[in-house]
């Protein structure tokens, strides 16, 4: 019996459902279809009245989201693709990241985006947009890697009061799997030391998480212990445990599946050159995708994103400076 | 189904002849409001700008009047006599304009960019069309929460109906048959943009009909006919008859804001009928019906610029925000705040 990352995400939300009254789901295609990728199956039947589909206005689904917040309930609302939410891109950074700030009246909202590349879904059906959300004040931006982590951290992210960006990766939905759901759940906001080393520190998140394990796993044989962090959320990014991991190997790589400019990876190399220069025995290094739109063809879109082979390239750059 | 009432020189027999006289004195309390505001902006002593809806208080006043304890109302730049009806005050108002740290945005916002959600008054963001989603949203968890014969009004501007937002808030509504009630005040201008620059419809109206929404017009300067009307909507909507549509054709009788001459209106236009000040035509109304005399008029004129004064005593002396006992968080979730920025700073 296994359990996969999108199952999770199905399971959370129907926890979600079933313990707090004040939950329902909206989104394009979520009822009866159960959404385009399943997340939300049988969810409909199951939970009369709170699980609808929506019309085709991403504004209106996440309007119709900060309106419920503030009347009480807890919205959880789907993006189909983490691309199509710069439509709603408005209500989130300016409606529902703003409320609490503004009115001390709290925006408990979920946004579920369906993020990052998968093979030939090309330039609109493959964007990670964590950087941005995160860029805005007001916004809790969750990154889960791990099955037991889209579980968990669906489940935290219903029931904080604070709106959530939660950025699922779908390259992982069908084939990341975990012999249960979690029991205990590790609190958000706290990074995770995915694979201890010594030599260097390779921070990531995401489905880039696998990507670099595969990395750290490949250099062994060259005789390589690398540290790889998953930093969970990255928003608020846990600048301490990167820190001390640094302090550890004195080597640090940053790892993102999103565009180079600016973002997760720059803010993380940010706060350690400012925080931590001196823990550093080399120049920090980043590895993200190419700054074009994400392509189409499997042979560029293969290109285009960190691959284990890329990551492990960089890395051999990076201990041998 | 598309409901036009004519322009009334008496009052409607349906109308309570208190609420009229409510309405009124509303309409006359938000004027001397924003004649306040006009002379402390030209006197330098508002922080940031000011948005005035005059010529436009008998829409307002109407689009509120009508709502009960627990209904949800969603004004916007021109609603100062809406938000009054609605249980605003004057010294909140004036609180927000000076950046009293007692008002309700605490000098994080200002000016119309207030409000009070626990209570059903929500705070408009600067993004046109933004709010009528969130109203939707509003009032879509309250049925879910079993509630009934609430009722939600939010605003627009002839300029906002062009916005993405107005049109995926508005078909979600009707989809969702809430009882949500959409104001447009259509004011001949969105800041400079005449109406021919703005749609190509014949008439706004018209797009109640594409939703499948129930649509009103009326005359926006007759305060008569705007309380008729949206006494109708409002009914409608609490009613379960799914959204309503009121269009209301008027002219704003200032800038877009006080920094604004408006020199770009036709002087056509402040001329015609389009132009009259609702505060006038209501007092003609008033006295035609005998509901006041020209002296209750003035005497309630006097009232209204006495509250004023007093809310503005009050307010001038209260204290701005502080920084540095500001906790700079825009979440609420402890555990989840990034420390970081702060830590860099110390």
């Amino acid at each position: 019996m296994s359990v996969t990352y999108l199952e999770a995400i199905r399971a959370a939300q129907e926890k979600a459902l079933t313990d707090d009254p004040r939950v329902f789901i909206y989104g394009q295609d979520v009822g009866a279809f159960g959404g385009a990728f399943k997340a939300t199956k049988n969810l409909a039947a199951e939970f009369p009245g709170r699980v609808m589909d929506a019309p085709l206005s991403e504004d209106a689904i996440v309007g119709l989201a900060v309106g419920a917040a503030i009347e009480g309930a807890r919205p959880i609302v789907e993006m189909q693709f983490a691309d199509f939410s710069t439509v709603g891109f408005n209500q989130i950074v300016n409606q529902a990241a703003t409320l609490y700030y503004r009115t001390d009246v709290p925006c408990p909202i979920v946004v579920r985006l369906p993020s990052g590349g998968t093979l030939g879904a090309g330039p609109f059906h493959s964007q990670s947009m964590e950087a941005i959300y995160s860029h805005y004040p007001g916004l809790v931006v969750m990154t889960p890697a791990t099955v037991e982590d889209a579980y968990s951290m669906m489940l935290e992210a219903v029931s904080i009061d604070d709106p959530v960006i939660f950025c699922e990766h779908k390259l992982l939905y069908y084939h990341l799997k975990a012999d249960k759901l979690p029991d205990v759940a590790q609190p958000a906001g706290k990074a995770r030391i995915a694979r201890a080393g010594r030599d260097a520190t390779l921070v990531t998140y995401s489905a880039m998480l696998h990507e670099s394990l595969q990395a750290a796993e490949d250099l062994v044989e060259e005789g390589w212990q690398i540290e790889v962090i998953d930093l969970r959320t990255v928003k608020p990014l846990d600048t301490d445990t990167v820190l001390a991991s640094v302090a550890r190997t004195g080597r640090l790589l940053v790892v993102g599946e999103a565009w180079p400019w600016g973002g997760v990876t720059a803010e993380v190399i940010s706060r350690v050159a400012t925080e931590g220069f001196g823990l550093l025995d080399a120049a920090p290094m980043r590895l993200n995708a190419k700054d074009t739109p994400v392509p189409y063809h499997p042979d560029l879109w293969a290109a285009h994103r960190p691959t284990a082979t890329t990551v492990a390239a960089r890395l051999r750059q990076l201990l041998t400076q | 189904m598309v409901t036009a009432v004519k322009e009334k020189t008496v009052a409607h027999n349906d109308l309570d002849p208190a609420l009229i006289v409510r309405a009124y004195r509303v309409m006359l309390l938000a004027r001397a409001t924003e004649d306040k505001l006009a002379s402390l902006y030209r006197a330098g002593m508002i922080k940031g700008g000011v948005f005035l809806g005059k010529g436009q208080e008998a829409l307002s006043t109407a689009s509120s009047i009508f709502l009960k304890k627990g209904d949800i109302f969603g004004p916007l730049i021109r609603d100062q006599a809406g938000r009054l009806a609605f249980g605003d005050t004057v010294l909140d108002t004036l609180r927000t304009y000076l950046g009293s740290a007692q008002g309700p945005m605490r000098g994080r916002d200002g000016n119309i960019h207030r409000g009070r959600p626990r209570d059903g008054y929500y705070a408009m963001i600067s993004h046109l069309g933004a709010l009528v989603p969130v109203v939707a949203g509003g009032l879509y968890a309250r049925r879910l929460r079993g509630e009934t014969g609430v009722v939600g009004v939010t605003s627009i501007g002839d300029g906002g109906t062009s916005t993405g937002a107005f049109h995926e808030g508005i078909n979600m509504a009707a989809v969702e048959h809430l009882p949500l009630v959409v104001v447009v005040a259509n004011n001949q201008y969105a800041y400079s943009t005449p109406n021919n620059r703005q749609f190509a419809c014949a008439d706004l109206l018209d797009k109640a009909a594409g939703y499948g929404i129930a649509g009103f017009k009326c005359d926006g300067t007759d305060p008569m006919a705007c309380l008729e009307t949206l006494r109708l909507a409002v009914q409608a909507a609490r009613e379960g008859n799914g959204p309503q549509l009121v269009v209301a054709t008027l002219l704003r009788l200032v800038g877009h804001g006080e920094h604004d001459d408006a020199g770009y209106v036709d002087a056509a236009l402040r001329k015609a009928n389009v132009g009259r000040d609702c505060l006038e035509v209501g007092a003609r109304q008033l006295i035609a019906a005998d509901l006041a005399t020209a002296d209750n008029i003035s005497q309630w004129t006097k009232e209204a610029q006495a509250e004023v004064e007093t809310a503005l005593n009050k307010a001038q002396r209260e204290k701005g925000p502080n920084p540095n006992a500001e906790d700079w968080q825009a979440i609420s979730t402890e555990h989840l705040v990034d420390g970081h920025y702060d830590a860099e700073e110390e």
